[in-house]
C-alpha cells in the first residue's frame, strides 16, 4: 500500500517535471497554442477554391452591338473582372505567360451580323489551365452565360423542352472549404502535438544524456514513457477543443453528432499519434532525425494520403493501399461522419475498431523496441 | 575565404558524416515528388451518380445514358426513394443524386419545362460545386439534343428564329487537363522550402544546445564567414535536390520544360538565399532545436497555404491577398510556374526576382546582426 503510494507519488512528481519542462519554454507554448487558432483562421478564410473575380481579356474583332451585349453581360456575372481589351491574337499567348489573366475570349469577325443573318456565330474561350480546376470551372461559367444570352435572344420563340435542374449543396450548403478542413486539421494538430512532440522530446532526454538519469531512477521504463507522454495528450486534447469551438462559433462548422463520441474517438487517434512518436524516438538518436522521421513519415503521410486535402478515390490504387495503413485516414472519415453527417457509432465502428487496433499495434511494437539500457 | 573554407569543409563532413540524415535528404524529397504527384490530385471525374427515376419514361432512361456516356460520371446505383439515395451519400458510396420527377417526360412534352433535383455530397465544396456545374453541362447538351430532335415537330406554325453560338473552347498549356502538370511545381517548391527551412533553422540553435557553439565563438571567425559556411553547405543540397526533381519529374510525369532550365537554377538559388536566411535567423533567436523546428513548422505552413500553391490567390478575401506580398514562397511559386509550364523567360519574371532580391538581402542582414558571438 505504502509503496504503491510513493510510486504514484514518484509518478506525480515525473509529470510535474515534463509540465514544467513544457510552460518553462513559452515560445513553443505560445506557438503550440497559437498554431490552431491561425491555422483555422487561414483555412477558413484564406484558403478557398471559391472563384470570384478572375481575370479576363477579350478580344473582340466584330465589334458590334450584340459582340457588345454579350461582355457586358460576361463581366455583370460577377466571377469575371476585365484585365484588358486585346487587339490581336498576337497579345493573348504573353498575356497567359505574364499570368495577368486565366481566361480570354475570342469573338468572330462579324460575330452579331453572322448570328443575325445566318443564325450561326462562334466564339473561342481561351482558358490557362495550369491549374486544370480552375480552367474548367471558368470554362464552365462563360458557357453558362452564353447560353443564357442565346436563350434570351431567342426568347421571342419559347424553347421547348426546357430542363431546369435544381441543385441542393448537401451537408455544406455555401460550398466552404472550411467544411473539409476542420477534420483534417484536427488530425495534422493531434498528429503534430503528440507524435512529434513526443517523440523529440525523449530523444532530447537522449541526447543531452539526461535519458541515462531518468533510466537509473527506481522508475520503470513504462512510468517514464507514460510520464513523458501524459502533457501531451492533454496538450492536443485542449488544441482539439479549440478547433472545434472555432469551427462552429467562427465558422459554422456544426457538431451534428456526438460531442462524447467525438472527443473519445481523439482521445483514441492521440494514442494512437503518441505510440508513433514513442516509436520514433526508439530509433532516432538525435532530435534532427527524430523531426526529420516524423516530419517525412507521419506529417506528410497524415496531409496527403488521409483524404483530409486530395480525395483518396483519385489516387493511384498502390497509393489508395498505403492510405489504409494511416491511422488519420480512418480518423478523418470518423470525424467527417460525426461532425457534418451526425452519423454515430453504429455506422462507423469498423472505422473505430481499425484505429484500436492500429492504436494497439504500435504500443505494443514501441514497448518492446523500448531499451533500457542505452548503448 | 580560407577561413570560409574551413567551415565548409566541417559542415559538409558533419552532414555526410551522419548516417542518418543522409538518406532524408535524399531519398524522402524523391518518394515524396512520386507520391505527392499521384496524391495531390484535385482532379474531379468519375463522380458517383445515383439516380431515382421516378418516371421510367424513355426521356429519363435517355437523360440517364447521357449522364453515363459522360466522361464525369460513373452510375453506380439506382434508388426507389430519396432516403436509400442519401444512405448511399452518407456512407460515401454516391457523391450525387439526380432525382428525376414523376410525369417528366408527360410534364415536358405538355408545359415545356420541367425540374430536375440534382443533391450533391459538398463537404468538399469544390467537388460538390464541379459535380452540380457537371450535370447542368450534361442536361444542356441533352435538352439541345432535344430540341434539335423534337422542337421543329413541337412548335407548330411558324418555323422558329433560332441562334446559336458555337463555342469553341481552348485548354492551354495543359490540353489534357493533368493536374500533375499543375502541382508538380508546387511539389518541387514544398520540398526545397521544408528541407532548405527546417535544416537551417535548427543549424545554429544545435550547436547552441551541444553547447560547441561556444567553441565556434573563441576562433577568429568572423560573423558573417560562420554564416556563410553554414549556409552554404545547404544551398548546395537544395539545389542538388531541385535537380532530382526535375529529372524525376521529366522522366516520371513528362512534365514540359518549356523555359530555360539555368534560369530555373539560379531563381531556385536566390530564392533558397531566402529561406535559408529565414531559419537562420529563426536560429539565432531560439535556444532549442524543438523550439527552433516549431517556429520554422508555424511559418511554413502560413507561408505555404498563402502561397497560391495549392489554391488560387485572387480567390482569397483582400486582407489575405495583401498578406501575400510579404510570402517569400509565393513570389518562388508564381515564377517557376511561368518559366516550367508557359516558358516565361527572364524579363517576365523580373519583379519576382527583384523581390526576392529584396528580401534575401534584408532577411540575411537580420540574421547576421542578430547572431551574437557572446553568449
Amino acid at each position: 500500500m505504502i509503496t504503491n503510494l510513493l510510486i504514484m507519488k514518484r509518478f506525480i512528481g515525473f509529470v510535474r517535471k515534463e509540465f514544467f519542462h513544457i510552460f518553462r519554454d513559452r515560445r513553443t507554448l505560445l506557438i503550440l497554442f497559437g498554431m490552431p487558432v491561425v491555422q483555422i483562421l487561414l483555412f477558413g478564410y484564406a484558403v478557398t477554391n471559391e472563384i470570384k473575380e478572375a481575370k479576363i481579356a477579350i478580344l473582340d474583332h466584330a465589334k458590334d452591338e450584340v459582340s457588345r451585349e454579350a461582355i457586358s453581360k460576361i463581366l455583370a456575372s460577377g466571377y469575371f473582372i476585365l484585365e484588358s481589351d486585346l487587339h490581336s491574337e498576337k497579345e493573348i499567348e504573353p498575356a497567359f505567360q505574364a499570368g495577368r489573366i486565366k481566361l480570354a475570349i475570342v469573338f468572330e469577325p462579324g460575330f452579331g451580323t453572322r448570328l443575325i443573318r445566318d443564325g450561326k456565330a462562334a466564339v473561342q474561350i481561351l482558358a490557362d489551365a495550369t491549374d486544370p480546376n480552375t480552367a474548367s470551372t471558368l470554362v464552365t461559367y462563360t458557357q453558362a452565360i452564353f447560353l443564357d444570352y442565346q436563350r434570351e435572344l431567342n426568347a421571342i420563340s419559347s424553347i421547348p423542352l426546357t430542363i431546369v435542374p435544381d441543385s441542393r449543396m448537401r451537408y455544406n450548403p455555401e460550398q466552404k472549404g472550411v467544411f473539409l478542413f476542420v477534420p483534417g486539421l484536427i488530425a495534422i494538430i493531434l498528429m503534430l502535438v503528440s507524435a512529434m512532440m513526443t517523440s523529440i522530446s525523449i530523444t532530447r532526454e537522449k541526447e543531452m544524456g539526461t535519458m541515462e538519469v531518468l533510466l537509473a531512477s527506481p522508475m520503470r521504463p513504462f512510468q517514464i514513457i507514460l510520464g513523458k507522454v501524459t502533457p501531451y495528450v492533454m496538450l492536443s486534447l485542449i488544441n482539439a477543443i479549440v478547433i472545434l469551438l472555432m469551427g462552429k462559433f467562427v465558422f459554422g462548422v456544426p457538431v451534428q453528432g456526438s460531442v462524447v463520441l467525438l472527443l473519445s474517438e481523439s482521445v483514441l487517434f492521440i494514442l494512437s499519434a503518441l505510440a508513433l512518436g514513442i516509436l520514433i524516438s526508439t530509433v532516432a538518436q538525435s532530435q534532427q532525425v527524430a523531426l526529420m522521421l516524423s516530419l517525412m513519415g507521419l506529417m506528410l503521410p497524415t496531409i496527403l494520403l488521409s483524404g483530409f486535402m486530395f480525395p483518396i478515390e483519385n489516387m493511384p490504387i498502390p497509393l489508395q493501399v498505403i492510405s489504409n495503413i494511416i491511422p488519420a485516414r480512418w480518423f478523418v472519415v470518423i470525424v467527417k461522419g460525426i461532425m457534418l453527417k451526425g452519423l454515430g457509432l453504429d455506422l462507423l465502428w469498423q472505422e473505430t475498431v481499425i484505429l484500436v487496433g492500429f492504436t494497439v499495434f504500435f504500443m505494443l511494437v514501441s514497448t518492446r523496441k523500448f531499451k533500457v539500457r542505452l548503448e | 575565404m580560407r577561413t570560409i573554407g574551413f567551415i565548409l569543409y566541417k559542415e559538409f563532413r558533419q552532414i555526410f558524416r551522419n548516417k542518418a540524415i543522409l538518406p532524408i535528404i535524399f531519398v524522402a524529397p524523391v518518394i515524396q515528388l512520386v507520391i505527392l504527384a499521384y496524391a495531390a490530385n484535385f482532379e474531379v471525374k468519375n463522380l458517383k451518380l445515383v439516380v431515382i427515376d421516378n418516371d421510367h419514361s424513355s426521356f429519363s432512361q435517355r437523360l440517364i445514358g447521357k449522364f453515363e456516356g459522360s466522361a464525369y460520371f460513373r452510375l453506380v446505383g439506382t434508388a426507389d426513394s430519396e432516403a436509400e439515395a442519401s444512405g448511399m451519400i452518407e456512407e460515401d458510396r454516391a457523391d450525387i443524386i439526380m432525382e428525376i420527377p414523376k410525369g417528366f417526360e408527360e410534364n415536358l412534352m405538355r408545359e415545356n419545362v420541367d425540374h430536375i433535383q440534382l443533391i450533391a455530397n459538398a463537404i468538399d465544396g469544390v467537388k460538390g460545386g464541379l459535380a452540380a456545374a457537371y450535370s447542368g453541362q450534361v442536361i444542356r447538351d441533352f435538352n439541345r439534343e432535344m430540341i434539335e430532335t423534337y422542337g421543329p415537330v413541337l412548335i407548330s406554325g411558324a418555323p422558329m428564329a433560332q441562334v446559336s453560338i458555337s463555342m469553341d473552347e481552348q485548354y492551354w498549356f495543359n490540353p489534357k487537363m493533368d493536374y500533375k502538370t499543375f502541382m508538380v511545381p508546387g511539389i518541387l517548391a514544398l520540398l526545397v522550402t521544408m528541407i532548405g527551412s527546417f535544416l537551417s533553422s535548427m543549424n545554429i540553435v544545435r550547436e547552441k544546445e551541444m553547447g560547441t557553439i561556444e567553441q565556434i565563438n573563441v576562433t577568429p571567425i568572423k560573423k558573417y564567414q560562420f554564416v556563410i559556411g553554414k549556409q552554404l553547405p545547404f544551398l548546395v543540397i537544395a539545389l542538388f535536390e531541385f535537380g532530382i526533381g526535375l529529372i524525376v519529374a521529366k522522366i516520371l510525369y513528362n512534365i514540359p520544360f518549356l523555359g530555360s532550365i539555368p534560369l530555373m537554377f539560379v531563381f531556385t538559388a536566390l530564392y533558397m538565399t531566402v529561406i535559408l536566411g529565414l531559419g537562420l535567423f529563426i536560429s539565432t533567436f531560439t535556444e532549442t532545436q524543438q523550439q527552433a523546428m516549431f517556429i520554422a513548422w508555424f511559418f511554413m505552413v502560413i507561408f505555404i497555404f498563402l502561397s497560391g500553391m495549392f489554391t488560387a490567390i485572387e480567390n482569397m478575401p483582400a486582407w489575405a491577398q495583401t498578406l501575400t506580398y510579404f510570402n517569400p514562397v509565393r513570389y518562388f511559386i508564381e515564377a517557376i510556374r511561368m518559366v516550367m509550364l508557359k516558358g516565361a523567360g527572364l524579363h517576365d519574371i523580373a519583379r519576382q526576382i527583384w523581390i526576392l532580391v529584396g528580401y534575401a538581402i534584408l532577411i540575411n542582414t537580420l540574421a547576421v546582426w542578430n547572431y551574437r558571438k557572446t553568449v
